[in-house]
């Protein structure tokens, strides 16, 4: 643990009060939805079936809690071990986000009490069906990689010991769910031939999804670093020299990673012939996301590593996050649909915007509340690295 | 091998007569859904409809639904292009192609290969061999991929109820089975609508196209369409002049086949990936215990190494040693000498 003493517990804080302004608004509107209707609180028709709800707190979500998978590969498969450091984080982040993914899955669905019938008469001819099943046990999974911290916490030997026994086999389970439902979330759109703009529509969507998973989830690392390192600094058990020579690590493979995800999506437009969409106003929509959101980040990360500029790479980590909320937003409603006419479509409503703030809102604060307590951004003095 | 040639050459009669029928339809290997040619369908011919929504009426009496807000032949309702909701499972659309006004009918169209119950992760939606795409409320959960997926945006969701269902034309299947005619066809007073077998409509279309030249385009919108739909359409303008362009000359490849690559890796990664990336473990693990022991074996060489420079210090040191002794015993016989020979010298 670190040697700085724990700061004074002080309530009234901008984040608290911004959490419990977010907290109180929502409950009307949780009411709304579950008494009458999600058309009482989402901006949701006929023709628009899927909107702000699943866009980001799904389809983004689901990418942005990548980090999980990506810095356990990189630690537990690939030795790795100089982001040792990261990887708690990294699982914790994934572990929340996931379970924030399904508790808003539920507030999208119409009848999520029916659920279970999920494994009674399981739709095996449907992704949805794959990502369902791979985010229930992915979850699961990164339960049983993060409760070695639970477990010392707690002061759980034995426990600890077997869950520590098991990285390696939960982290290939965890590697390989991942892949699948990573990529099946993209891969739902396939079925979508002549409702997806061309541009985005690609026989390779599910590569797309998964590569750019990995750099969202690298990135969402980095981001999350420096917030850390910012806001609960006492817990953290590296200095800040380290932090940054983990995050110019990071910059670089996401660097790699953005470059490969916007080569492969060039090879999307040229497979499909579609160059000639791209002068349409939906055209330059698609040049924005991919010359903006992913090939600048690209260069910023390049210029940052050989300049060793760590703020740099932090904020090309922002504008990645960006750019995958972006792209997930453009798939689920902004490019899909692209042809019918615009009174048909779609803006979020506020109240829609509010109750996605709220996940994201209760995800800090959960994460906050078990960081301060467990073993995730420091080790624990009777354990130690489990390496 | 007699039974076995007979199997042979009876599939080789059969693909032959199928391919000289007029209800020749593509042949999908792999078909998620049976489909017997016995199956019914309903067709609307734009040319006889006159937009009176008698069948909107009619769909909304037999489905129990509110009756429709503007009564019919108020020709207001068609100012704007409407699509179905939760409780207007048909609806009338006017388009004006050419200065003449054309109406067409929408609904759901129950194709052979329901993308939207390809996707449901329930099996909430289901082809019935009769024709029609059932769908059962009490599994569904709601996700609304199946509207997602629908090519026609055919299915609406009753988002003002706390538990909403997909609502969609039913093709009537509770009448269908009685031996009734859907609310729809019962109702047009024009014959627009025709209810019946679905290879026998295939051929009713075909006879009116050949029978009417110049009234209708070639091209029975339907038939093949993403594997075919039970509802089928015959117009006498290009369905893209009626509201459908994103479906003209689109694919006779069923829907559902678009995800089948996609299904097909799953297995792949799940055999390949948990060798290939304890491969890598093993791979790191070995080149962490190598370098491990390379770095153990440096020390000792060193330390060996170490030893045997000190060894030879020490060597040197004593043969220096002894040489300073030599030296000394010299110097001082040296001394004892010329002392001696000084002696000698002063005694002279």
């Amino acid at each position: 643990m670190s040697d700085s003493a724990v700061p004074e517990k002080k309530w009234i804080t901008p984040f608290n009060v911004f959490a419990a302004v977010v907290f109180v608004v929502s409950l009307p509107l949780i009411y709304l939805r579950w008494f009458h209707g999600i058309g009482s609180v989402t901006n949701l028709n006929q023709d628009v079936p899927w909107g702000f709800w699943i866009g980001f707190d799904v389809m983004a979500g689901v990418a942005l809690a990548a980090g999980g998978y990506v810095m356990a590969t990189a630690v537990h498969l690939f030795g790795m071990k100089e982001y040792e450091p990261v990887v708690r984080p990294a699982i914790l982040t994934g572990f929340l986000g996931y379970v924030l993914v399904i508790i808003g899955v539920g507030f999208d669905l119409g009848r999520p009490w029916n659920a279970p019938h999920m494994l009674l008469q399981p739709g095996l001819a449907s992704i949805l069906f794959l990502v369902g099943l791979h985010v229930g046990l992915y979850c699961t999974t990164q339960f049983v990689e993060i409760s070695p911290a639970l477990f010392e916490w707690l002061g759980w030997k034995k426990w600890r010991k077997i869950a520590v026994s098991i990285t390696l086999g939960a982290t290939i389970f965890g590697v390989i769910l991942s892949t699948l439902h990573q990529s099946a979330l993209g891969a739902m759109l396939l079925i979508t031939p002549t409702k997806l703009h061309p541009l985005w529509y690609s026989p390779f969507i599910g590569l797309f999804f998964f590569v750019s998973s990995i750099a969202a989830g690298l990135a969402m690392v980095t981001f999350e670093g420096m917030l850390s390192h910012k806001f609960m600094g006492y817990r953290v058990g590296i200095d800040q020299d380290r932090l940054d020579r983990i995050t110019l690590g990071l910059g670089k493979a996401t660097c790699i990673t953005l470059g490969t995800y916007f080569a492969i999506k060039l090879l999307g437009v040229a497979h499909g012939h579609t160059w000639s969409y791209l002068g349409t106003p939906m055209g330059l929509w698609f040049l924005v996301e991919i010359l903006g959101f992913v090939l600048l980040p690209c260069v910023l990360y390049l210029v940052a590593y050989r300049e060793q500029r760590p703020k740099l790479v932090r904020f090309a980590a922002f504008i990645t996050v960006m750019g995958i909320i972006l792209n997930r937003l453009n798939v689920s409603f902004i490019a899909f649909n692209w042809q019918l006419p615009h009174d048909k479509g779609y803006f979020p409503a506020w109240s829609e915007f509010w109750i996605s703030m709220l996940f994201v809102t209760a995800g800090i604060v959960i994460y906050r509340w078990i960081v301060s307590r467990m073993p995730i951004l420091d080790n624990h003095p009777d354990y130690g690295s489990i390496h | 091998m007699s039974i076995s040639r007979r199997g042979f050459l009876g599939g080789l009669g059969v693909s032959a007569l199928a391919a000289g029928s007029t209800d020749a339809e593509p042949h999908t290997e792999h078909s998620y859904f049976e489909v017997p040619d016995e199956r019914y369908g309903l067709l609307h011919d734009t040319t006889l409809c006159v937009g009176c929504r008698s069948c909107e009426a009619g769909c909304k009496e037999v489905n129990e639904l509110p009756p429709i807000e503007r009564p019919i032949g108020d020709m207001a309702v068609f100012d704007h292009e409407r699509r179905t909701t939760d409780t207007e499972l048909t609806v009338v659309n006017r388009y004006t192609v050419d200065g003449k006004d054309i109406f067409r009918k929408h609904q759901c169209m129950h194709c052979n290969e329901p993308s939207c119950a390809s996707v449901c992760l329930v099996k909430a939606l289901v082809k019935s061999p009769e024709g029609p795409v059932l769908y059962d409320p009490d599994v569904c959960v709601g996700c609304r991929y199946c509207m997602m997926t629908c090519p026609y945006y055919a299915l609406a969701y009753e988002y003002s109820s706390p538990n909403p269902r997909v609502m969609r034309c039913t093709m009537c299947y509770p009448r269908i089975i009685e031996g009734k005619v859907p609310g729809c066809a019962e109702a047009c007073p024009m014959g627009a609508i025709s209810f019946g077998k679905r290879s026998d409509l295939l051929v009713l279309a075909r006879d009116r196209i050949a029978k009417h030249p110049g009234r209708y385009v070639e091209h029975v919108f339907g038939e093949y369409e993403f594997g075919g739909t039970s509802w089928l359409l015959l117009t006498g303008t290009p369905i893209g002049n009626l509201g459908l362009g994103s479906l003209e000359n689109v694919s006779h490849t069923p829907l559902p086949e678009l995800t089948k690559s996609f299904l097909s890796i799953v297995p792949l990664v799940l055999t390949m990936w948990p060798g290939l990336l304890l491969g890598f473990y093993a791979f790191t693990k070995r080149r962490n215990e190598v370098s491990e022991e390379e770095a153990r074996a440096r020390v000792v060489e060193a330390l060996m190494q170490a030893d045997e420079e000190t060894k030879t210090k020490l060597a040197a040191a004593a043969e220096r040693a002894g040489k300073d002794k030599e030296r000394a015993i010299a110097q001082a016989v040296k001394k004892a000498l010329e002392e001696q020979a000084a002696k000698e010298g002063s005694d002279e």
